[in-house]
């Protein structure tokens, strides 16, 4: 039953090894994204504008309430329509796609997104008030502020927030199958089906992910220890 | 708000100098194109584990493109994301062993048929159908031949569980004939309703001939076997066509006449004796 | 814009709310007894029951719920002998079922964590009183640690809700009707994808905004010493101060 999944002439192994390197470069990318997102999306919903915050919370609702299965679904069936409008307008003829992966990252960006900009709010609420305060009488612009005072606290207050989010974002790249980007639960499904063979595909694509999870969750437990050097807390 | 409406606007035109993929023009006459299978639908079309796509559709495509002498590239897409693929521009042909049907007509243009191949049931060997001596193969154009061997069919699958890819004429067809008499659960791909069959979830299969003979000659299958007459037509269309979009009609021609060509020197059923152990050529 | 499609999509998909929500509270109670009962044991500390809990919820919050569905539905299905000799088959045959415990298992090993979480932050003073007033184990769980840990354990617990009722939705894809399968459905009809799946998308957003305003809500009632106190009772409280 191993060489199915092993390494030999009719293995899988290669495979879903391949597959598993898609799934961890799919959900590193849409992450990233996630992070840009996210900050732009916080950003927005503590300023003063009544409009971004507005936009920003409707963003946050959004994403974080409709099931992340339809969002890649509607992403991928509607991002090509909207792109080929967008550059309709440009100019550009004909149809304008975005490959798989890109829909994938997109997809996962603005899921990831959604909740990286509440794991933002929240850290930078918790940056003591009497800071940002000094930080003004000192007369620090707001971009030095940023880089000199917030961004340094807000990112190590968030990031047992964000080894979350990585997670999620990680079981979500499962989803990304349904538009047939042939990552790690695809290529198990490619397998179960041509061998008839489920349990023992779904059984690895399963304890790959598993080893996905623990390293990089180890990871984040790494950067969260050494974030909280000289912090005196619970 | 400035600063924020500058970001907006900032990143709405890099969204949309975001990658471009290539797809054919309309009008000209086309020197590349995307071709989009199911691949998982052996042996018309399913995926190997380098995951590439090959069967039947992929060694006929590779031959009409030959013949067009344009550039192919083959894509795998999900069966009830072909037509929506197809019209939001994510590939330019569809051959997926799907058939021509006025409902589809509505909505995409098709080549002409390449394939016919007529749909049946695949049920226990101890089923009373099974066992009934109903054969035969009837086209639902002419109801009155069909309906009496379907009315007797209906007792004898009373209660059946039966598995079906969903969004298919096969689905269609039971639920105009079969509705309230079998058990109809629809999947989402035929590999899954096999998976089902062989785990006794489902009772009995109604899928194409060729697909239910391939699958059936898998050893957990022994207790299964084809039976019951074959059906075409009628909500079946008239036979498995590629799949275009309406504007493109340089494409269309291009293709009718190099599957005209694929027939008349014996190609089509030479490649179908190969994969489907069966000759599906059109009659002319 | 197809007013009257999209009215149509709507009727037609509200049809599928039935089972989505069934799906949900059956698996989210089941869920939070199990969940319950996990995190209970854990705080036992015995390592024989500590480490296999501990495998199950990492297994289960590590692996994505379509892998976990997959399996128990196609996975286990390929033995089928051996559970038909166990006499289980007819629990496995069904696709409701299986969903059922994929998405029971799922929301269990989420909310053992975070009733463990709710454990963890009942403050030591609240406990060491119990034990002071010379309430066994038991009764200073019912009493005390049980409904102090729940009521912090609410935010997350609403949150993990509304990720129950959006896993539902994975469960169209072994072949249950709940909204996302009647989706599917309709757009294989009419091949509009965009607009069927806007209108599931509204239909789960009103669902889970409900959800959120119901968990809230409750939050709101099971504080009252978080409140200020009502005009009455402030006037009580300063009158007798003075």
């Amino acid at each position: 039953m191993f060489d199915l999944v092993g390494f030999g002439a009719n293995g899988w192994g290669p495979a879903l090894l391949r597959a598993a390197l898609m799934t961890f470069a799919l959900s590193a990318v849409g992450f990233l994204s996630g992070v840009a997102l996210g900050a732009l999306a916080c950003f927005a919903r503590l300023s003063g504008d009544r409009f971004a915050r507005g936009a920003a919370f409707a963003y946050g609702a959004l994403f974080r309430g409709v099931p992340d299965l339809l969002t890649i679904y509607l992403l991928y069936f509607g991002g090509s329509v909207a792109l080929t409008t967008i550059g309709g307008w440009f100019g550009a003829r004909g149809f304008i796609g975005l490959p798989g992966f890109a829909t994938g990252v997109v997809a996962l960006g603005v899921i990831s997104g959604a909740y990286q900009a509440e794991v933002y709010r929240g850290a930078f609420l918790a940056i003591h008030r009497g800071e940002l305060e000094a930080a003004r009488a000192y007369g620090m612009s707001g971009l030095t502020m940023l880089r000199r005072v917030v961004a340094p606290q807000t990112l190590r207050y968030a990031i047992p927030g964000l080894g979350n989010v990585w997670q999620l974002v990680l079981k979500d790249s499962a989803l990304v199958s349904v538009i047939g980007l042939v990552e790690l639960m695809r290529q198990a499904q490619i397998g179960a089906g041509s061998t008839r063979e489920p349990f023992i595909f779904f059984c690895a694509a399963a304890a790959l992910y598993l080893v996905i999870a623990a390293t990089t969750g180890a990871l984040f437990r790494r950067v969260e220890r050494v974030s909280r050097r000289g912090l005196r807390m619970a | 708000m400035k600063v924020f409406g500058k970001i907006a606007s900032i990143a709405a035109l890099a969204l949309s100098t975001l990658a471009f993929s290539s797809a054919a023009q309309s009008q000209d006459k086309p020197t590349a194109i995307t071709i989009a299978t199911e691949g998982a639908y052996a042996p018309w079309n399913f995926t190997g584990p380098d995951g590439k796509a090959a069967g039947f559709e992929i060694d006929l495509a590779n031959d009409l493109c030959a013949r067009m002498k344009i550039k192919c590239t083959i894509v795998i897409q999900d069966w009830d994301g072909l037509i929506p693929g197809l019209t939001a521009g994510k590939f330019d042909v569809i051959m997926a062993s799907m058939f021509i049907t006025d409902k589809r007509l509505k909505v995409i243009n098709f080549s002409r048929p390449y394939a016919i191949d007529p749909s049946t049931f695949a049920v226990s060997k101890t089923s009373p159908l099974a066992k009934s001596d109903l054969t035969g193969k009837f086209n639902l154009n002419d109801e009155a031949a069909a309906e009496p061997v379907i009315d007797k069919m209906k007792p004898l699958l009373k209660g059946t569980v039966v598995g079906v890819q969903a969004a298919t004429t096969n689905q269609q067809f039971l639920k105009k004939y079969f509705d309230g008499v079998v058990d109809i659960r629809e999947y989402k791909t035929t590999q899954e309703h096999d998976l089902d069959l062989a785990a006794g979830r489902v009772d009995a299969l109604f899928a194409q001939s060729t697909a239910l003979a391939a699958t059936l000659s898998k050893p957990e299958y022994a207790s299964y076997t084809v039976a019951g007459p074959q059906f075409l037509g009628g909500v079946f269309g008239r036979g498995t066509g590629a799949g275009m979009r309406k504007s493109d009609t340089a494409l269309l021609g291009m293709f009718n006449g190099a599957i005209a060509a694929a027939m008349a020197d014996g190609t089509i059923k030479r490649l179908s004796m190969k994969w489907l152990k069966t000759d599906v050529t059109p009659p002319q | 814009m197809d007013v009257g499609f999209l009215v149509d999509t709507l009727s037609q998909l509200m049809r599928g709310v039935p089972l989505t929500l069934e799906l949900a509270a059956t698996s989210v109670s089941l869920g939070f007894i199990l969940a319950l009962a996990l995190a209970l044991a854990l705080e036992t500390r015995r390592r024989f029951i500590v480490w296999p809990i501990r495998g199950y919820v990492a297994t289960f919050r590590g692996t994505p719920l379509l892998v976990q569905i997959f399996l128990i539905y196609y996975g286990l299905g390929q033995f089928r002998p051996a559970i038909q000799a166990l006499g289980l088959w007819g629990f496995f045959r069904a696709p409701f079922w299986c969903a059922i415990l994929a998405l029971t298992l799922n929301t269990a090993a989420y909310g053992a964590e975070i009733i463990r979480g709710g454990f963890q932050s009942v403050p030591h003073g609240q406990i060491e009183a119990a034990r002071a007033c010379g309430m066994s184990r038991l009764l200073a769980y019912r009493r005390i640690i049980l409904p102090i840990a729940l009521r912090q354990a609410l935010p997350s617990y609403g949150n993990e809700i509304i990720l129950m009722i959006k896993g539902t939705s994975l469960t169209s894809i072994i072949t249950l009707l709940e909204i996302t399968g009647i989706a599917q459905q309709i757009i294989s009809q009419t091949y509009r994808a965009v607009e069927v799946f806007a209108c599931a998308g509204a239909i789960y957003l009103a669902m889970n905004y409900l959800v959120a305003q119901l968990v809230a809500v409750l939050e709101y009632r099971l504080s009252p010493h978080l409140r200020a106190p009502d005009i009455e009772t402030q006037a009580a409280i300063e009158g007798g101060l003075h």
